[in-house]
């Protein structure tokens, strides 16, 4: 079976010679729910920013390959890739550019040539995944940062993307609006990669952690036994907040 | 619909003059600006009549003077330059005298260019704020889009709208940790680290904008924005979507 993200060799360094990945292999299958992990400056955010062709070989200096369902990520399959790849930005204000919640979700379908009721009825059904069609009409900046948030994912499930990467979605929300986030990406049928910092969110919500350090996939397992292998962890600068432990957690609450 | 908080000159109303079509409002302030910068500033009484016009439209607009008052401030660095004319112009001056005996000598074409600058400038400044407080932004927008305005500057001006809270939010929260770090920012003493605040605020909203700009291209954005003026809720039906808050 093609994976759904198929990224192979892939290598990187900035124009000012920085280089940020060497050599990343990560393979992503249909319905999988993957978390990223790795300590700040790993080079997570440059893999992300691969997977949608901003970043490649010829914007910097490169090598390897990214292919989304079998089709490689190059400059004529762009549009493509952008739909196939929905990338949520660690902050809404990035994302949510437009005057209104209705106009901002409906950027990323009109591009792909929606129009009319059909546009409509795409925009009204990702509010709705999220639980943000009553705020269709209301400007962006009105709302609260959980709100914002979630009309951000929403932006990118308008795209029907066969995989949504996420960008630190826990960052900066209060504990319920962290909460109704993993409801919501819990409910979700789609593919999910999700970078983040929040290991306690990654155990909750994927089966599957991918360990990004230096560059390198240095991991590659279940959530919980990536979390649980004290050697692994303290190599990598991982720490669980104080007082978690996976260990406690009963083995049916765990995703699958 | 978003209308009202975070805009500051917008005075919220459904008077005749705030329902009116954005795009005659535009026209009208136009004519209205360009009649009041033709007439010869010693033509005292057609001053006059361009005041009572405005004052009319104020009126039927039922916004308070005391809300369009304290915002004609903007205009204090005009007022003063024309204030300075009398003293620096040339040509044959009147003696003012002042109490105590003493007396100021003016330029007598100084006193009336100063007198065509301030009428001029408080007449426009008057009749623009009426036009920023009947109309949301996001109209006088779609209203220039309806003139025609090339589309670029159009999208220029929603994207500042848009980020004009976001950047202004960035700032307050600079100052607050200046002001938290001891640093009183209405000091001229200050205003060195001040300069150096706005220079950070400048290349944090431009690298906000790199950002904001991968975050389109990543919906697909091609260049040009959608095309999202027939929306397709008949409650919608004269908005687009682009300029819509």
């Amino acid at each position: 079976m093609t994976p759904v993200l198929d990224v192979r060799g892939l290598a990187f360094a900035y124009p000012d010679g920085h280089q940020a990945l060497f050599g990343v292999d990560l393979h992503v299958h249909q319905g999988e729910r993957v978390a990223l992990l790795g300590p700040n400056g790993a080079g997570k955010t440059t893999l992300v920013l691969h997977l949608n062709g901003i970043l490649s070989g010829e914007s910097g200096h490169g090598m390897g390959a990214v292919a989304v369902s079998g089709l490689p990520v190059t400059k004529k399959n762009l549009l493509e890739i952008r739909r196939r790849v929905g990338i949520v930005f660690q902050d809404p204000d990035d994302q949510l550019f437009m005057g209104s919640v209705r106009a901002d979700v409906a950027f990323g379908p009109a591009n792909l040539g929606l129009k009319g009721a059909a546009l409509d009825k795409r925009v009204m059904d990702a509010l709705e995944q999220v639980g943000m069609a009553a705020y269709a009409d209301r400007p962006p900046h009105h709302l609260s940062f959980g709100q914002r948030r979630r009309v951000a994912v929403a932006t990118v499930l308008a795209m029907e993307p066969e995989i949504l990467v996420l960008d630190e979605p826990s960052s900066n929300l209060d504990p319920a609006s962290r909460r109704e986030l993993a409801d919501i990406l819990r409910g979700l049928d789609v593919t999910l990669l999700m970078v983040t910092h929040d290991l306690p969110y990654a155990l909750e919500l994927c089966p599957r952690a991918v360990v990004l350090s230096a560059g390198k996939v240095v991991a590659d397992g279940t959530t919980y036994d990536v979390l649980t292998d004290d050697a692994l962890m303290r190599a990598h600068r991982l720490e669980l907040p104080w007082g978690f432990d996976p260990r406690n957690i009963s083995i049916d609450s765990l995703p699958r | 619909m978003g209308a009202g908080h975070g805009h500051r000159l917008h005075f919220h109303g459904h008077s005749a003059v705030h329902r009116a079509p954005a795009h005659l409002k535009i026209l009208l302030l136009l004519a209205f600006v360009l009649a009041v910068v033709a007439t010869p500033r010693e033509w005292y009484p057609v001053f006059g009549g361009h005041l009572l016009l405005l004052l009319a439209v104020i009126v039927a607009s039922r916004v308070p003077f005391r809300y369009l008052l304290p915002r004609m401030v903007l205009e204090v660095p005009f007022l003063v330059f024309a204030a300075l004319i009398p003293f620096v112009a040339e040509g044959p001056r009147v003696a003012v005298p002042l109490p105590g005996g003493l007396e100021l000598s003016l330029s007598e074409s100084g006193l009336v260019a100063a007198w065509g600058l301030a009428v001029k400038g408080t007449l426009g400044v008057l009749a623009s704020l009426t036009l920023a407080a009947t109309t949301e932004p996001t109209e006088v927008l779609r209203g220039l889009q309806r003139l025609r305005m090339p589309e670029l500057l159009v999208q220029i001006m929603g994207f500042m709208v848009r980020y004009l809270d976001v950047v202004s939010a960035d700032l307050g929260r600079m100052i607050t940790a200046m002001k938290s770090r001891g640093v009183d920012p209405r000091s001229p003493r200050q205003w060195p680290a001040l300069a150096r605040t706005l220079g950070a605020l400048f290349v944090r909203s431009y690298e906000r904008g790199e950002r904001v700009h991968l975050a389109m291209l990543s919906r697909g954005y091609d260049g040009r924005l959608p095309d999202l003026d027939t929306p397709p809720r008949s409650s919608a039906a004269t908005r687009s979507p682009w300029v819509h808050s």
